[in-house]
């Protein structure tokens, strides 16, 4: 009897702990109950109730009582830059890696208490501790990625292998090219095999060679206008981020895509925390809730992008189990990802990208005759003065002087009334 | 008793006068600010040099922007001729008409006219039904500039008309007694009158589209900068705030000095507007 009364108590002084553990947890979660999280995701990047899928932010806002005010941008920069600006004051942010690198090496965000996410054991080894946190701090993969080259099968009759197909005059006009900069580069740094985070000015300005040359085949730079130009068939061509494939081939099978030969962009999007959070806990929380298998695989079935959460990928009822093109077998092609660019790389980069964007290739079979008929908008190397631009101040000047001959005429004419 | 009207006046005036000085006068001293110091907050005069690689965005803006504004006055005097003859009832359904589009959304118009310019689109697989060849018509210049008018007609159309529908008449009919046709009425009577309008009608115009982004990145494909592209990258994506600024800086000045010049036009006729 005794023995059961000690054997008990020493259950219940191994118990105790554990349970008030709990309790004590309990009773957090319970505290934050009506408090507000912010959170700043990409659009389109969570499972929102439509199509009878998952109201993944209601549904947190049911479970823990918190309110969830929650916006979207379109791209890391403008996020990068509206945070950086002030004003705006969020607790998670869901950025891409290379971004996530220099928020760290700025100081922009909170360590996160790992001991608050228990979830976080669904994230397998190979997505912890990558190159950006590599301490494993600061961020917790949210999806995974990989540009493809998407092409449209009833106005290319071979299947592509190469980037070299967005650089194709057979195809002028129909070609569709990333309007930023940072994948933009990459594609033409595969291509010549160079390191997308390369540090040489000359490397980078090869690069950029590379891509005014493109500019014979008038290649329409765009974001997400892709997903309709694709659709309705106006474009053969366009590289675009795998998971956003699968939804444009829902809408037009006719639609494939190809990881080229020469390599392509991994990414890991992460979901970080600010510095500067009010809410930390509701936002570690948020983190945990977005790491629980069925909101993970609701999350992963309607952004369509693949996902590094083991109950998510290795669950036979998911639709993208073992899908070919989100979960590709390893190491079957080359891969690199973007990391932090040095302030100095970063500058010369948009530098070159406006360099990129104004030049006029060397062609008659370009838009301009549309409107200019002429064609003679030639290119000459080195000069900041194009024929083009020397086209317009000719006709600027025509045009100013036109309008000063009137107002001189006008004077003249009314000098000599006055003297009539 | 004039002390205290002008101090209701004041008041009156204050919420503007408040107003202007935080949304306009303070950030044109940031924009100043901005472009002459470096990332640092140095003074620096390096982004004015930058500035030299823009001259053929500029000198396009501009081209673009003069040609829009011309089409726009040649489509919106007569329009606005005409509205103003019409009687009381028609003229209200007539300008309710021309500011209809204005009740959508800028940005859902100009992605609209993607859809109808495309190789695919609306026009084209209507031309390929009649069995035409379809034109090549969205990311040109053209199309841009059609852009343009089509989103920047009604701010023509507008003040051209209000100083049309007040006109004079007793001028027109003096005109006429004097024995001039009806193209003399309107050369000598009607257009001379109607300069003001023309003229906050032109710089209404011409300032949007000169420093539109949208436009030229939709109907455009970005494949060609207008200024306003270079500006907005410069503060959305490479976060040089003070390349940007400088931009802006020269752009504003440029639209001064252009309607400075406008003015001059005017000034021995019915005075200035703006």
């Amino acid at each position: 009897m005794k023995k059961v009364v000690a054997l008990l108590l020493a259950l219940a002084a191994v118990m105790l702990p554990a349970f008030s553990g709990f309790a004590a947890e309990a009773d957090e979660i319970e505290a934050l109950r009506g408090t507000t999280l912010y959170v700043y995701n990409w659009g389109e990047y969570i499972s929102d109730g439509s199509d009878d899928s998952l109201d993944v932010i209601k549904e947190f806002e049911n479970r823990y009582g918190i309110t969830v005010v929650y916006d979207t941008f379109d791209n890391n920069e403008t996020m990068y830059s509206k945070l950086k600006s002030g004003g705006v004051a969020y607790d998670i942010v869901i950025p891409s890696d290379y971004m996530i690198e220099r928020m760290i090496s700025e100081d922009m965000l909170e360590k996160i208490d790992f001991s608050n996410i228990p979830n976080y054991q669904y994230i397998p080894e190979k997505y912890r501790s990558l190159s950006y946190d590599p301490k494993n701090e600061y961020s917790v993969p949210y999806t995974v990625g990989m540009v493809g080259l998407i092409y449209n099968t009833e106005m290319v009759s071979e299947a592509p292998t190469s980037w070299n197909a967005l650089w194709d005059k057979n195809y002028t006009g129909g070609i569709l090219m990333f309007n930023n900069p940072r994948d933009a580069f990459a594609i033409a740094q595969s291509i010549l095999g160079m390191d997308y985070n390369m540090q040489s000015e000359a490397s980078w300005k090869v690069a950029a060679e590379l891509l005014k040359e493109q500019k014979i085949v008038s290649p329409t730079y765009v974001s997400d206008e892709v997903f309709n130009m694709m659709e309705s068939g106006e474009a053969a061509f366009a590289p675009y981020y795998a998971g956003d494939f699968l939804s444009m081939q829902e809408n037009n099978p006719a639609l494939a895509l190809v990881y080229p030969e020469e390599g392509v962009n991994f990414f890991v999007d992460a979901m970080c925390i600010l510095k500067g959070s009010k809410n930390k806990r509701a936002a570690e929380l948020f983190i945990d809730y977005m790491l629980d298998p069925e909101i993970a695989l609701a999350n992963a079935e309607y952004i369509c992008y693949a996902s590094p959460h083991t109950g998510v990928y290795n669950n036979p009822e998911y639709t993208y189990y073992q899908n070919e093109i989100l979960y590709p077998e390893e190491g079957k092609f080359k891969t690199q990802n973007f990391l932090n660019l040095k302030p100095e790389t970063l500058a010369l980069m948009s530098t070159l990208w406006d360099d990129v964007k104004n030049h006029i290739p060397n062609t008659d079979s370009s838009n301009y005759d549309f409107f200019f008929g002429d064609g003679e908008l030639g290119n000459a190397e080195g000069t900041v003065m194009t024929p083009e631009a020397w086209s317009y101040v000719i006709y600027i000047g025509i045009f100013v002087a036109i309008c000063l001959a009137y107002v001189l005429f006008r004077y003249a004419r009314k000098k000599y009334r006055e003297k009539v | 008793m004039s002390n205290r009207s002008s101090l209701g006046s004041k008041l009156i005036a204050a919420p503007y006068i408040v107003w202007a000085m935080l949304f306009i006068i303070a950030p044109l001293i940031f924009v100043v600010y901005y472009s002459f110091t470096n990332a640092d907050g140095n003074f620096t005069l390096a982004n004015m040099a930058e500035l030299g690689k823009c001259a053929p965005t500029f000198l396009r803006s501009i081209g673009f922007g003069i040609v829009a504004t011309l089409i726009c006055l040649v489509i919106a005097f007569p329009l606005a001729y005409i509205i103003s003859q019409k009687t009381d009832k028609v003229q209200r359904t007539l300008v309710m008409l021309v500011m209809l589009p204005m009740w959508m959304s800028f940005l859902i118009r100009t992605y609209s006219w993607m859809a109808l310019l495309q190789d695919t689109g609306i026009i084209n697989s209507f031309i390929t039904k009649l069995g035409l060849d379809p034109v090549h018509m969205i990311n040109t210049p053209g199309a841009v500039i059609l852009g343009m008018v089509y989103n920047f007609l009604p701010y023509m159309i507008m003040p051209i008309y209000s100083v049309m529908a007040k006109l004079d008449y007793s001028m027109v009919e003096a005109c006429q007694d004097l024995g001039g046709n009806r193209l003399t009425v309107i050369r000598k009577c009607i257009i001379p009158m109607s300069m003001p309008g023309v003229v906050s009608g032109i710089t209404m115009v011409f300032v949007p589209s000169v420093s539109t982004f949208y436009i030229s990145q939709k109907l455009g494909g970005g494949s060609f900068d207008l200024i306003g592209d270079v500006i907005e990258r410069q503060f959305q994506q490479s976060y040089n705030y003070n390349l940007g600024a400088a931009i802006s800086l020269v752009l504003m000045v440029l639209i001064l000095i252009c309607m400075a010049v406008m003015n001059r036009f005017t000034e021995d006729e019915e005075g200035m507007v703006i």
